[in-house]
């Protein structure tokens, strides 16, 4: 898999703490759904950072787009997030990863699990299913701390129709007249939102650790095959 | 190097000794969890490890003769693909040489599988002569669920992919085959000091 260079062509800003990068990037030949890229970048003294983040958009040829959420501490999502704006280069490779990665000849159902910025690579498969006009029933079960940090916000209500359902909790503070969940995902939460195990979903579970131990778990617990259950998981160190 | 990203600066590595952090890797203090499915979490009186395949003699452990086996306590670095790297964790095991020895081992490849599907395939010599172990505790405690317990493979010098979480055992081969992330995209052996993470590197 080769490095590329990677153009940014446009930057913008979707939370106060993630913003969506779209890259040009010269012989890249499209990605899969939930697949991510590595990404380098280089100093003036030659010294080199790299790590990886999902890819965002749904898949085309020209490039992609990958949404990266600020890690406080972090060597390269501050760069990333605060620093880099249209005409600057970077390096990427890939797309990487072929198991966390849906295309509509899977099948479905689809429920996909998302805690905060673990919706990105689960954007991709919504942006995909709706880009061929899919009619996989998919359902967005997505946690948030605030309306505030929700990442996509307007283009996930755009996204609502027959086949696609989206299922919002937010968990630290909801504006007034807030009819969603107000919860964690939990065991309860999914035996509401999800199918049940006898319809055999096709589960894609994304996010911190913590949440997505307790997804895949709760899933598991309500007799969902293990094996239908996909997991990604976004270590605090992923910065 | 081709370019510079404009602005970049970095973090260099601070208080790593020089040669312990392979090339695109960076320290983590945490660590992080990675895995493709749910959590496996089987009862100690249901787990056995085996050695099968190309062996003189098929054998299987109970948790307990497992535990009764000769243990190590092994001070390693470990270098996982997604980049981060950490230094000095401190692991007890039961050493793979004294595995393969009891099953009369004789095949130049290994597949690890485990409880969840997981498999990962490595070459006999990268098994084998004081490189790994199959570890049951962490820092001086039992090994968490999240992290591979209640014992995962240990082969340090490789990716941690290799360090095959709720292994279960090993089957010797004849020819080499992919695993569950070899097949998908990422490299047959894994060596982090040749950035050997996906096909092709």
């Amino acid at each position: 898999v080769r490095w590329l260079v990677a153009e940014a062509v446009a930057v913008r800003e979707e939370t106060p703490r993630t913003r969506t990068i779209e890259l040009a990037v010269p012989g890249w030949t499209g990605h899969r759904p939930g697949q991510h890229v590595d990404v380098r970048l280089t100093a003036e003294d030659g010294y080199q950072a790299q790590r990886s983040y999902s890819i965002g958009s749904a898949p085309r040829r020209e490039g992609l787009e990958l949404t990266v959420e600020r890690i406080d501490d972090g060597e390269v999502s501050p760069y990333l997030v605060d620093e880099l704006r249209p005409g600057d280069r970077l390096e990427v490779r890939g797309p990487i990863g072929g198991y966390f990665v849906w295309e509509p000849d899977l099948g479905g159902p689809l429920l996909l699990v998302a805690g905060g910025s673990g919706v990105v690579p689960l954007m991709s498969m919504l942006r995909h299913h709706a880009a061929v006009g899919s009619d996989v029933s998919a359902r967005l079960v997505y946690s948030s701390r605030t309306l505030a940090d929700v990442i996509y916000r307007g283009e996930l209500d755009g996204l609502a129709g027959p086949a696609v359902e989206i299922v919002q909790t937010l968990t630290r503070e909801q504006p007034a007249g807030w009819n969603g969940y107000t919860r964690r995902i939990d065991e309860a939460l999914l035996e509401e939102v999800a199918w049940p195990p006898a319809e055999r979903p096709l589960a894609y579970v994304c996010g911190p650790t913590l949440l997505v131990e307790a997804a895949a778990e709760a899933l598991a617990g309500l007799g969902h095959e293990p094996a239908r259950i996909r997991t990604e998981r976004f270590g605090p160190t992923g910065g | 190097m081709s370019f510079i990203s404009r602005g970049f600066k970095g973090r260099r590595p601070e208080g790593a000794p020089p040669g312990r952090i392979p090339p695109g890797q960076h320290l983590t203090p945490d660590f992080p969890v990675l895995s493709a499915g749910p959590t496996p979490r089987s009862p100690l009186a249901e787990w056995t490890f085996t050695v099968e395949g190309a062996v003189a003699e098929v054998r299987r452990w109970t948790w307990e003769e497992f535990r009764a086996l000769p243990s190590e306590e092994i001070t390693t670095d470990i270098h996982c693909v997604t980049t981060w790297s950490k230094l000095d964790t401190r692991w007890e095991g039961v050493s793979v040489d004294t595995l393969l020895e009891a099953a009369g081992a004789d095949a130049p490849f290994v597949m690890a599988f485990c409880d969840g599907g997981y498999t990962t395939n490595l070459p006999l010599e990268d098994v084998s002569d004081g490189k790994s172990w199959v570890a049951y505790a962490y820092g001086g405690e039992p090994l968490e669920p999240e992290h591979g317990g209640p014992a995962r493979l240990l082969v340090p010098h490789l990716y941690f992919w290799k360090s095959a979480k709720w292994v279960r055992g090993l089957r010797l081969l004849e020819e080499d085959e992919p695993g569950f992330w070899e097949s998908l995209g990422y490299h047959m052996r894994g060596d982090p000091w040749l950035e050997q993470r996906y096909w092709g590197d």
